[in-house]
């Protein structure tokens, strides 16, 4: 019988090796997988490669992860944020590696790792300094530039309801991510609210299908705090 | 300059984008100055926006005390769906842009030149951490790029300028600037003057521009 339900986030992290590349999903708060990070902080894993949208927001989560000095380069689109304090003092001091990438080429890339493709041309970029040095082509007319696939050894993922084969949904904007890092690792650990017996979900409204996902943690819901924006401008 | 410009308050900046967007219209508002183009669209046109943490059909800021984190804009500040929306992943969000299925985006701006480059997401200062989120993807993926920013910087230069001093987001991307004196085509024919604030003389409007301008 397969069943990927792993009782605690715990069990689900405990072979991520030092070094490990680890996709973490999320765009901000939302979708981002708390549960599983401190889990991945309590494990101990080091050296690690994370790649996220971000870098963190206030002390909690991956910013948490970070502060730990856990990590040693962060893939990601946006690092810098009014509460990104943790991730700002570590590049300053020149203690980590950041690999700024355009955030649609970012989730093109994550994409294209999953679906096997291991580099695409893309008109992104073009012309500024974060295509300096990369193969570039005329296509159709426009100017397009070479950007490579990018694999995770696991990746942490928020999501809504599961079943035990791996089936997903996700609650709202919290998806982003989440799905095709989880096509993009080779296991993917994914948390959700409710574990549901195979056939409640909606066949036609699963949106990972569980072959991409490997284990998955039943978390209790709790509200998702704002974050990564100046209050006032709510 | 002894006399200030006459100029649209940042209200009547974003009502005269929100007058060019056509009914029917899926666009993307930038972070900053253009999301006030969403409380400006004249009624009775269709508006659909996108937001590239994977929303399409946004609707406004809930009320307070109904704000879900699960549910944000791509600021992070919580927002609405509107009946017929729908929330997707960031490939496919990005595969509208990139795709062009966007019809309009509107970006703020440090710098546009008089052929469309634009500079937006990093002022290249020693120290400063770089963070470019979704500006590349969406200067050059929607069918019309827009910029609305300040026509003078802080300290009075020209943010229309002969060619970008800052590092680029995206090469020959933007088709229309709106500041608060003027809307102005750029573009491979350079740069022409479409409409200008109540009062603001040509003359003056070229005084205080970097690059040569042309009337419509």
């Amino acid at each position: 019988m397969i069943d990927k339900i792993v009782q605690s986030a715990a069990a689900a992290l405990a072979d991520v090796r030092d070094g490990a590349t680890v996709m973490i999903g999320g765009f901000g708060t939302a979708g981002l997988p708390d549960e599983l990070i401190a889990a991945l902080l309590d494990q101990g894993a080091r050296d690690l490669v994370v790649v996220n949208n971000n870098a963190g927001n206030g002390d909690t989560g991956l910013a948490a992860l970070l502060g730990a000095g856990r990590v040693r380069k962060i893939i990601c689109s946006f690092p810098r944020q009014v509460d990104s304090w943790h991730f700002d003092r570590l590049y300053h001091e020149g203690r980590i590696e950041l690999e700024l990438v355009p955030q649609g080429n970012l989730a093109e890339r994550i994409r294209a790792a999953g679906a096997g493709i291991g580099a695409f041309f893309t008109p992104t970029g073009y012309g500024t300094i974060l295509a300096q040095g990369k193969e570039t082509r005329e296509i159709d007319g426009r100017m397009q530039v070479l950007e490579y696939a990018i694999h995770a050894d696991v990746a942490l993922i928020k999501a809504e309801r599961g079943d035990r084969w791996g089936n997903l949904t996700y609650r709202k904007t919290a998806r982003n991510f989440g799905p095709i890092m989880a096509m993009a690792a080779r296991c993917t650990v994914a948390t959700v609210h409710e574990v549901v017996d195979l056939g409640a979900l909606d066949p036609e409204a699963v949106v990972t299908p569980g072959v991409f996902v490997q284990r998955v943690v039943p978390i209790a819901r709790t509200a998702t705090r704002g974050a990564g924006f100046k209050a006032s401008l709510a | 300059m002894t006399h200030p410009l006459p100029r649209w308050t940042r209200a009547q900046m974003a009502a005269r984008v929100a007058q060019d967007i056509a009914d029917g219209s899926v666009v993307n508002l930038g972070i900053g100055l253009p999301t006030l183009i969403a409380n400006h669209l004249p009624a009775g046109r269709e508006v659909i926006l996108q937001s590239e943490n994977g929303i399409i059909g946004m609707g406004p800021a809930p009320a307070p005390g109904q704000e879900d984190y699960d549910l944000t804009n791509a600021g992070k500040q919580p927002v609405t769906l509107l009946p017929g929306g729908s929330f997707f992943h960031h490939a496919d969000s990005f595969a509208m842009m990139r795709g062009g299925h966007l019809d309009i985006c509107v970006l703020g701006a440090f710098q546009v030149s008089a052929r469309g480059d634009l500079a937006n997401w990093h002022t290249g200062a020693e120290g400063a951490i770089p963070a470019v989120g979704g500006a590349m993807d969406l200067a050059i993926g929607a069918k019309r790029t827009f910029v609305l920013m300040e026509h003078l910087t802080k300290s009075g230069e020209s943010k229309l300028v002969e060619t970008c001093t800052y590092p680029l987001t995206g090469l020959a991307c933007v088709s229309r600037v709106y500041t608060d004196l003027a809307v102005i085509d750029v573009g491979p024919r350079g740069a022409r003057v479409v409409d200008m604030a109540e009062g603001l003389a040509f003359d003056q409007l070229q005084a205080v521009t970097a690059i040569p301008l042309a009337r419509a």
